[in-house]
């Protein structure tokens, strides 16, 4: 042990006259200072550098890339994307595929993180009893969550398309096969679906973990009083998973306004428009479409994280009261 | 000084090539990487002091990763493209660079000013392949479910009633696809009246041609009759080819182009006999769409007259001769066409026909579509077809709406690019 700190320990000796020089010198903040700047510069050139040039490029705008040849255009497309005469119905409004895309996500997000919660809670739940082969049921389920969105996304395309191993097995018990990702309808639930296939392993990972913290004398002490199993359910493990449980939903709600990467490949945000979520139509306006346009991108990148940053704020203020209490 | 630094092009930035290298991006419909990669390695064995690094690349990077790379002032040295008026800004001037810029002119007269800035006589590249869009047929279908093939003057009304009896006759998915592009549809749209340039260059409105065409395609998607999987399966304007359809035998009738010869011959070996049948007529035409694609010479480069020298090999008669006889290509050299005599390496006998068919066919294309290849707002025209058509595909949009949104995205990306 000696012998592994000992050039910890030379080298701070050596350190220790500058430190205290500095130290002398800049007073114990700057030395605070000192010690924060790397990490700051680190944040700076990677985060907020970034995020203050994607503001920029939402104030300008043609078709060039470079700042310093794109032209100040203000508000320009910001009150392009919010022009409109019913925000209910993107029809009506200037930019009609952003607000398809807005009604799309929130759609999206209060089907996907409902059911992702409820299903991660039944599982976590199963996978909480002495079930036979306990662990390799939960290998099972945390699957999905090892696989890349991209492999995820075809994986369901080949089961889903028109061609697909779920229309070849319908066909050959003698059902009408199905055009599932070319109608709205079905498009859209197979969004929500695989979504929620591929990430509920975690959530239920996140919700086991809680699950098995509950002491188990209270439900021991429930069973001598005879409590019926949905009582024990609404009174004892929902109270004391609600930590596990916040946090899981704020998770998967600020993930699932995000989604973007298997439902590109699986539907492409077909059919027409109706599974095109924000990070896809941001991507297609500043990069993918024959009619880009940086500056708008950049605009609704900007209106998206104003709404990623009310979902983390209210994720903090749940936990700070979860844990006043 | 230009602020050079953004996340963006920081992701998605080429590495240049270094001193002597001549990095190369190329995609591929068919044959031609093979064949490139062939040229090239003769090429190095010739010219020993150049290193040309070939990156064979997806055409989705050609049309989204390569433009944002050049509009940071970077990418590979050449690159096949298809995007060539509108990026003709980032081309490379190469007449200084070249042994015989005279002779070049002379060879690639007709498509120069496809692919450089409007009012400009650089040269900055040259055509690998002239392409036509134009529709296949599968013959044996056809055969087997009795109905003839219809003729050279038949429209498109008697093509997709003809193919969707086949189709209901051998209990096939549809009638026939047309590739998911703004490209593919226009000839069609000329051919039935469309107009897309007005009196002063800038987009004309959406006339009747376009709403004609688009609305019957529509229709027929509706109807079941166009496989509703190419067009209804995606949002914006991505690009999606029913070729495997066709490939696969799913689809009687396919429309696309010139560049899928050596694909279909290739993939479809000797499986059903399928023959190129020009483009169906509309009202006033029975016009496909030129185009092609271009080896262009990018102006980032550091290497000039390195990149001259594969230009112009390239370039050359011979080498351009052997290209397209490997390849199943029309070619753009003037001299190569004027000596005839094109032997196309293959031994399928649907190839040569179908070559023919589309030599034929492109006497046929009507003056409305011959401006389209050089014109500027082309590919603005081609995504405000492709996206809003797809929604009313997909029972989004009325056909009005569709047609005014289309008008509107049109003037919104010329408004951007006066910005």
């Amino acid at each position: 042990m000696k012998l592994a700190t000992a050039p910890l320990a030379a080298a701070a000796r050596l350190l220790d006259p500058a430190l205290r020089a500095l130290q002398r010198t800049t007073g114990e903040r700057g030395m605070i200072a000192f010690f924060l700047l790397p990490n700051m510069a680190i944040f700076g050139i990677f985060v907020l550098f970034p995020m203050l040039t994607n503001f920029a490029y939402s104030v300008t705008g043609g078709n060039a890339l470079f700042l310093a040849d794109r032209s100040f255009v203000g508000a320009q497309h910001y009150a392009r994307l919010v022009d409109c005469q019913n925000h209910l119905d993107p029809m009506t409004c200037r930019d009609d595929k952003f607000w398809t895309a807005v009604w799309n996500t929130a759609r999206f997000v209060l089907l996907q993180v409902t059911l992702m919660t409820a299903a991660a809670m039944i599982t976590a739940l199963i996978l909480n009893r002495s079930l036979p082969g306990r662990s390799f049921w939960r290998a099972v389920f945390f699957f999905p969550v090892l696989l890349s969105p991209v492999v995820v996304g075809l994986i369901w395309r080949w089961i889903l398309q028109r061609q697909g191993l779920l229309n070849w097995a319908m066909d050959s018990l003698g059902f009408d096969t199905v055009n599932w990702l070319t109608e709205r309808t079905s498009a859209f639930a197979a969004a929500v679906g695989v979504s929620v296939w591929a990430h509920m392993g975690f959530y239920a990972l996140i919700l086991l973990a809680g699950l098995q913290a509950i002491p188990k004398d209270l439900y021991e002490a429930a069973e001598m009083d005879g409590t019926r199993p949905t009582r024990v359910f609404l009174r004892i493990t929902l109270p004391l998973l609600l930590p596990n449980l916040l946090v899981v939903i704020v998770l998967a709600l600020i993930r699932a306004v995000q989604i973007f990467d298997e439902v590109y490949v699986l539907t492409g945000g077909g059919p027409g428009t109706s599974t095109l979520f924000l990070t896809q139509y941001i991507y297609e306006i500043g990069f993918a479409s024959l009619l880009r346009n940086p500056g708008l991108a950049a605009a609704a990148s900007i209106l998206m994280g104003a709404v990623l940053v009310l979902l983390t704020l209210a994720q903090l203020g749940l936990a700070r009261r979860a844990e006043r209490k | 000084m230009k602020l050079r630094l953004t996340t963006l092009a920081a992701l998605l930035l080429a590495t240049p090539a270094a001193a002597g290298d001549v990095r190369l991006m190329w995609y591929s419909d068919g044959v031609e990487g093979a064949v490139i990669e062939d040229l090239v390695q003769r090429f190095m064995a010739e010219n020993p002091g150049i290193n040309v690094i070939l990156d064979n690349v997806a055409y989705q990077v050609i049309q989204e990763q390569l433009p944002i790379q050049l509009q940071a002032g970077q990418g590979p040295d050449i690159a096949r493209v298809t995007n060539l008026k509108e990026q003709a800004d980032h081309w490379l001037d190469l007449t200084p660079y070249l042994a015989d810029p005279d002779s070049w002119r002379t060879s690639f007269a007709d498509t120069l000013d496809w692919m450089r800035p409007d009012g400009s006589d650089a040269i900055t590249g040259f055509m690998t392949q002239l392409t036509l869009t134009g529709g296949f047929a599968n013959a044996t279908l056809f055969e087997q479910a009795g109905v003839p093939l219809p003729g050279d003057s038949a429209t498109w009304d008697d093509w997709v009633e003809a193919s969707a009896q086949v189709a209901e006759a051998l209990d096939l998915p549809a009638a026939f696809a047309i590739d998911r592009s703004g490209h593919r549809i226009s000839g069609p749209n000329v051919s039935y009246g469309a107009n897309y340039v007005a009196e002063d260059g800038k987009p004309a409105p959406v006339d009747e041609g376009v709403r004609t065409f688009v609305g019957k395609l529509v229709e027929w998607t509706e109807e079941g009759r166009m496989l509703r999987d190419v067009w209804v399966s995606a949002a914006g304007s991505t690009y999606r080819a029913a070729a495997e359809d066709f490939i696969n035998a799913q689809i009687p009738f396919y429309y696309s182009g010139s560049w899928q010869v050596a694909n279909l011959s290739t993939k479809i070996g000797d499986a059903f006999d399928w023959v190129a049948t020009g483009s169906p007529c509309g009202t006033v035409a029975c016009s496909g769409l030129q185009g092609g694609a271009a080896l262009v010479a990018i102006k980032y480069t550091r290497n000039p007259e390195e990149v001259a020298k594969v230009m112009e090999w390239l370039a050359s008669e011979p080498v351009v001769k052997e290209f397209s006889e490997r390849t199943l290509f029309l070619p753009a050299h003037q001299g190569v066409i004027a000596k005839g005599g094109l032997q196309f390496v293959s031994d399928d006998p649907h190839v040569q026909p179908a070559l023919e068919k589309f030599v034929a066919s492109s006497q046929l294309v009507a003056p409305a579509a011959q401006l389209l290849p050089p014109w500027k707002w082309a590919n603005a025209y081609y995504g405000a077809l492709v996206t809003r058509t797809s929604q009313v595909m997909a029972g989004e949009l009325s056909l009005d709406d569709a047609f005014t949104r289309m008008d509107q995205d049109i003037a919104d990306a010329v408004a951007q690019a006066a910005q």
